[in-house]
């Protein structure tokens, strides 16, 4: 394999891997305010893209991802609202199943609303064929864009959390609920807050990757899964490990693909995933507490 | 309570005799075709029930050992050995009658193995994957177990639709049916349909009176104090491990024995039997029939499998069985049709405490 | 040999010493009670006895066989038994068939013969049934046996699962505070139930708080403080022990 060659697969790697990356952020962010595993987290990567693309029918580019965004949140919203809010002490296997089932509705309502065909956003900047020279691999500017926005998101995210009060009110509600809610802290806002945030950057990294990958009603499960294996790789709830299994394993994928038939190139990734819930479910970077899981509520 | 259950088994028995005189006699009999899937559906869901309602474990791969029993027992009913007729190995499978020529649609001659050495190698298998997940999977907690089998249904349902040799996204097909005894056989055409789904729905009360005798038993006495408090069960000399895992191998037997069948009957398998969406659907039908409760799971099983079959749902098949399971997770988590059932059979016959025989 | 022999135990968790160097015996036939304030160690040490968690030193045995580290459902078949301070009875399991799964170690059934029903594990559970109903009657509860257990009252359940713990016939009961949640009334009645179990010759080791109750029915008191013994003997030299007396403020 020449070294071309081998960048490319690397890159190619490293931009799948980010989308996992920000995916997993987005299952760290809601199990780090409850517990709860959200599987519904891939479909709001689906969410963002099928909107955004019928949004930039309407408007200029900028404005349909905005506003994707803000419609995915919103919808993050809504399933908190409707679906998690009002439970009392729901057992771990009825909030699987319920978030299971909440996924198969989304997906569902997206091909009733757009059908089975693909989309796909325009590039951001210039086009299919514009390519940058990057180390001697040749790679689209689209490529840029993912990767900086997963910088950017991860940025966003640990200032938030580092430097804002809404963000230290979260980490509170993540570290002892009932001693958050006694100082005062508006618990049950912000598990829908939590919320909010995952849909909206799933949404995000669902627009910006949309152009090189497509989009369409079936991506989310997949991307679930991903997503999750990324994050239980990293240590569920670190969101840096997150970032670094993501890359890994994207990286690993893309690699995979070399050896064995494309078909099987999801077969790598569940069984990398199924080894390390056997082996060390507290993932490369996490801790042994973290892998015990949380009661909700 | 044996008598109780002879009278359950007897009523349901009773039930499937009306239904298909009364597909037969309003000239539907072609529901009953429908209704003969269903029964093999059913025997996936009842043993998912037990391994969920009893053992209280998770299992969103049960279709992925659907997808073993089908795909093995076609791929070794479908095999071409004629070419090595003269090989020993072969020879030997044709005296035992373990292989069997059969003609093929141009009017040659194939010669595959017997359903039943296909039936018992997937089985095998099954049940070896089983042990291999089970063991190190069941020693995980809630979501992580559930993403466990998760992950080995999409690999299963991977590995199908990739593979050239499992016929990739068309599956196989040419399967031959499966004769149990001497003029009994599951598959074959419309002139069978009577036959089999008397067939099917035999096995199904056989399953159902098996698992039944299993729930009141000192074992099944221990899965249920499993599922109620674990600690305490294991104080009191419960292997709380070893029981899961055995839960899990039958209920993965149930499903891959189901596969097996179903093959047969519709003559072929395709990927989408392996597939996430098909485990959701046990998964949901369960919920709805009550975790715990046997018979809410063949009703809900039978119903909702009909349904989706003849189409009723239409376009909106997959929609619909996630709702329910929203639906039912939300305001009904101990299954919809749980408590009236055991209500209403109470009163067909009465529940003797345990130990008093008649 | 004592039936049961504690030696120089330890277990700590993370930065906590719950456990340190604790070695204690119990002699066959007798009710050793085991006290101490809150967060001495108690529990913890129930849990390395039963099974629940291994020490990181020290061994137990059990007639005179290593039981630390082996899982609990081990140290149940070889003849002990306990129950839990906060109650866990099956819930949605009648009183009769929670107690009937404290048959478990005394029965051999498994999947095969229970889906066959054979008349061999017919006869079992006839027998099984049998002997939780003893157990119920010999604690006082029969009448319950119909009851779902989440149904019964909190003194009631303590019954169930006492009368699940007795149900093994075991050699070593393990009590853990059987009389938490009881009034005067029901915590008397319990001491005249230790007393007739310790006349079958079930040895007992009782965790209580309860002082009157582990005073008048032990044979022996062993007092853990901050994970440590500080005291075993029998109750009168217990109580009139200076370290004891400083170590409890009250009761």
């Amino acid at each position: 394999m020449t070294l071309e060659l081998l960048l490319q697969y690397l890159v190619a790697g490293l931009t799948y891997g980010s989308i996992y990356a920000v995916v997993a952020i987005g299952f760290n962010i809601i199990y780090n305010a409850t517990g709860i595993i959200n599987f519904a987290q891939g479909e709001f990567v689906m969410l963002g893209g099928m909107i955004a693309v019928s949004l930039s029918r309407a408007v200029p580019l900028p404005l349909a991802v905005a506003g994707a965004v803000a419609a995915t949140a919103a919808v993050g919203a809504l399933v908190e609202v409707a679906f998690v809010r009002w439970l009392k002490r729901p057992g771990v296997l009825r909030l699987i199943v319920i978030t299971i089932g909440v996924a198969i509705l989304l997906r569902e309502g997206a091909l009733a609303a757009w059908g089975e065909g693909v989309r796909s956003l325009p590039y951001f900047t210039g086009d299919e064929v514009s390519a940058i020279s990057l180390a001697g691999a040749r790679v689209s500017p689209q490529v840029l864009w993912v990767l900086g926005t997963t910088a950017l998101i991860v940025a966003f995210l640990s200032f938030f959390f580092g430097h804002t009060m809404v963000g230290w009110e979260m980490r509170a509600c993540a570290s002892n609920r009932e001693a958050a809610a006694l100082c005062g802290i508006p618990t049950r806002n912000l598990v829908t807050l939590s919320f909010v945030l995952s849909a909206a950057i799933g949404a995000l990294a669902g627009c910006v990757v949309s152009p090189i990958t497509y989009t369409s009603y079936a991506i989310g499960g997949p991307l679930a899964i991903k997503g999750f294996t990324v994050a239980i790789l990293g240590g569920l709830g670190n969101s840096g490990g997150a970032v670094a299994a993501g890359l890994v394993l994207g990286v690993l994928e893309s690699l995979s693909v070399s050896l064995l038939p494309t078909a099987y190139k999801d077969v790598v990734t569940l069984t990398i995933l199924l080894a390390i819930l056997v082996v060390r479910p507290s993932g490369l970077f996490g801790s042994r507490e973290a892998s015990r899981l949380r009661d909700f509520g | 309570m044996r008598t109780s259950r002879a009278a359950q088994v007897a009523a349901f028995g009773a039930v499937v005799v009306a239904a298909q005189l009364a597909a037969s006699g309003a000239g539907k009999a072609f529901f009953l075709t429908q209704l003969t899937m269903s029964a093999y559906y059913t025997l996936a869901v009842l043993g998912l029930s037990l391994l969920m309602g009893y053992a209280g474990q998770i299992s969103l791969g049960q279709a992925g050992f659907f997808a073993i029993g089908g795909y093995t027992s076609a791929l070794l009913t479908t095999l071409d050995l004629s070419s090595r007729r003269g090989h020993p190995a072969v020879a030997a499978l044709v005296r035992l009658h373990l292989a069997t020529p059969r003609p093929d649609l141009f009017g040659g001659q194939v010669l595959g193995l017997s359903p039943w050495l296909a039936c018992l190698a997937a089985v095998v298998l099954g049940a070896a994957v089983a042990v291999a997940l089970g063991v190190p999977v069941l020693r995980l907690r809630g979501h992580y177990l559930a993403m466990a089998t998760l992950a080995f249904g999409t690999i299963v349902s991977s590995i199908a639709v990739g593979t050239q040799a499992l016929g990739a996204a068309d599956g196989i097909s040419g399967v031959p049916p499966f004769e149990l005894v001497p003029g009994l056989r599951v598959g074959g055409g419309s002139a069978d349909r009577v036959p089999n789904y008397y067939l099917a729905w035999g096995l199904v009360a056989l399953a159902m009176l098996l698992l039944l005798n299993l729930i009141h038993s000192r074992t099944g006495r221990a899965l249920a104090a499993i599922h109620g408090a674990e600690d305490a069960a294991r104080a009191m000399g419960v292997d709380a491990g070893a029981l899961k895992l055995r839960t899990f191998v039958l209920a993965a037997v149930t499903a891959t024995v189901s596969g097996v069948l179903l093959t047969h009957y519709n003559g072929g398998i395709g990927p989408s039997e392996a597939g996430v969406m098909k485990s959701v659907r046990y998964v949901a039908i369960v919920a709805v029939g009550g975790m715990g409760s046997l018979w809410g799971t063949l009703t809900a099983s039978a119903v909702l499998n009909f349904l989706s079959l003849r189409g009723y749902f239409g376009a909106y098949d997959d929609a619909v069985f996630g709702g329910i399971l929203v639906a039912v997770m939300l305001f009904f988590p101990d299954g919809i049709l749980a408590a009236d059932l055991r209500a209403l059979l109470s009163r067909v016959a009465p529940r003797r405490a345990p130990g008093e025989e008649t | 040999m004592a039936l049961l022999e504690v030696d120089r135990v330890s277990k700590r968790f993370g930065g906590v010493q719950a456990v340190r160097g604790v070695s204690f015996r119990v002699e066959e036939g007798t009710v050793k009670g085991l006290i101490g304030p809150n967060g001495a160690g108690k529990t913890t040490l129930f849990d390395l006895v039963s099974g629940f968690r291994a020490p990181d030193e020290g061994t137990i045995r059990f007639r005179d066989r290593r039981v630390d580290g082996r899982p609990p459902h081990e140290a149940a078949a070889l003849g002990m038994s306990r129950t839990f301070q906060n109650l866990k009875v099956f819930p949605h399991m009648t009183a009769l068939e929670n107690v009937m799964v404290g048959r478990h170690v005394r029965s051999t059934g498994g999947f095969v013969s229970g889906m066959l029903h054979t008349p061999r594990s017919r006869r079992e559970e006839r027998a099984i049934a049998q002997a939780a109903l003893e157990a119920m009657e010999f604690v006082g509860i029969a009448g319950l046996a119909g009851i779902p257990a989440g149904s019964l009252s909190y003194g009631q359940q303590r019954g169930v699962e006492l009368a699940r713990a007795l149900a093994s016939e075991p050699a070593l009961l393990l009590l853990d505070e059987p009389a938490a949640g009881l009034n005067m009334r029901e915590t008397a009645d319990l001491a005249g139930l230790i007393g007739r179990i310790r006349e079958r010759g079930v040895t007992v080791l009782v965790v209580e708080h309860d002082m009157s109750l582990v005073m008048s029915v032990s044979d022996e008191v062993a007092v853990l403080c901050f994970g440590e013994k500080i005291a075993d003997a029998a109750p009168r030299a217990v109580q009139e022990n200076a370290d004891v007396v400083r170590v409890y403020l009250g009761e």
